[in-house]
């Protein structure tokens, strides 16, 4: 098992960043040690697959070893790191066969001529946080995510469940806030669509 | 206001985003309209599904990073060293 290194104070935060632009292999396995877990679990969620991910990661750490002298004293080596790991995982992403994307229009609510919904919404048997106490629930809600194209799963991703702000994800995906915004609101509508059935079914 | 603004500004209300009297409308229609008021509540709880999801994802999985990764990482920061 790894080693877990201490983290997070002002003063390890300065010896990683020094480490990180010295270039030194002690200072750098340091930093691979301690933001590794983190990264990994950032890449895991964005390809979904082991084999990529630990690539993913790899590519990230090398174009950080490259690109070390570019980092700025003032920024925050976590920030600096994510960003290149998104990158490092979207790349991969984009070098794979694309999956067939279900149409996101095809998952909105739907709605009468008159505005209303067409639908009629039933309250779910239980909320969220009892529901996926159960883990088939959770791996279904995980699959859901899947589900969505990438383009609007990426900004569900780093919105919802990393909780970065609408400005971070927007440079971290080169797209606009406004673009994150839309796409995130679109995305939670798909995913409520897609998780109903299951979410209504679940008491009976 | 109709279901179908609600909806589109479900987002700009969650966070008050919305003008004084847009945000007025919208809770005037909420409050006579139920099947709203459920949508609502789901689209919250969705987003709550999915964190939950993938925190315990997160809490399965090994958090940190394996050490034969970090060798390989580390084998290729020397190659890199060296070109």
């Amino acid at each position: 098992m790894a080693e877990r290194a201490p983290l997070d104070s002002a003063a390890d935060e300065r010896e990683l960043a020094r480490g990180l632009r010295d270039g030194s292999a002690e200072g750098f396995e340091r930093l691979v040690r301690t933001y590794g877990g983190r990264l990994l679990a950032v890449t895991r969620r964005i390809l979904r697959d082991e084999e990529d991910a630990r690539d993913a990661v790899q590519d990230a750490f090398i174009s950080a070893f490259r690109a070390r002298k570019q980092f700025q004293a003032d920024a925050r080596v976590s920030t600096w790191l994510h960003r290149i790991a998104v990158n490092a995982a979207l790349m991969k992403l984009r070098s794979r066969r694309r999956k067939t994307e279900v149409p996101m229009d095809d998952l909105q609510p739907a709605f009468r001529d008159d505005g209303h919904h067409a639908d009629r919404f039933v309250s779910w048997a239980e909320p969220a946080d009892v529901a996926l106490g159960r883990q088939e629930t959770a791996d279904f809600v995980r699959e859901a995510i899947a589900e969505l194209p990438d383009s609007y799963r990426l900004v569900l991703l780093m919105r919802d469940i990393e909780g970065r702000n609408t400005e971070e994800t927007a440079t971290e995906l080169g797209i606009t806030p406004n673009a994150v915004k839309i796409r995130l609101h679109r995305a939670r509508l798909a995913l409520r669509r897609l998780i109903a059935p299951r979410m209504q079914e679940i008491a009976s | 206001m109709i279901c179908r603004e609600v909806t589109e500004f479900l987002m700009d209300y969650e966070t008050r985003s919305l003008a004084p009297a847009v945000h007025q409308e919208f809770e005037l229609h909420l409050s006579r309209c139920s099947n709203c008021r459920t949508f609502i509540v789901q689209y919250q709880e969705t987003v709550k599904a999915g964190q939950r999801a993938c925190a315990e994802q997160d809490a399965d999985a090994i958090t940190e990073i394996p050490d034969d990764l970090i060798r390989a990482i580390m084998h290729a920061i020397r190659a890199a060293r060296q070109t």
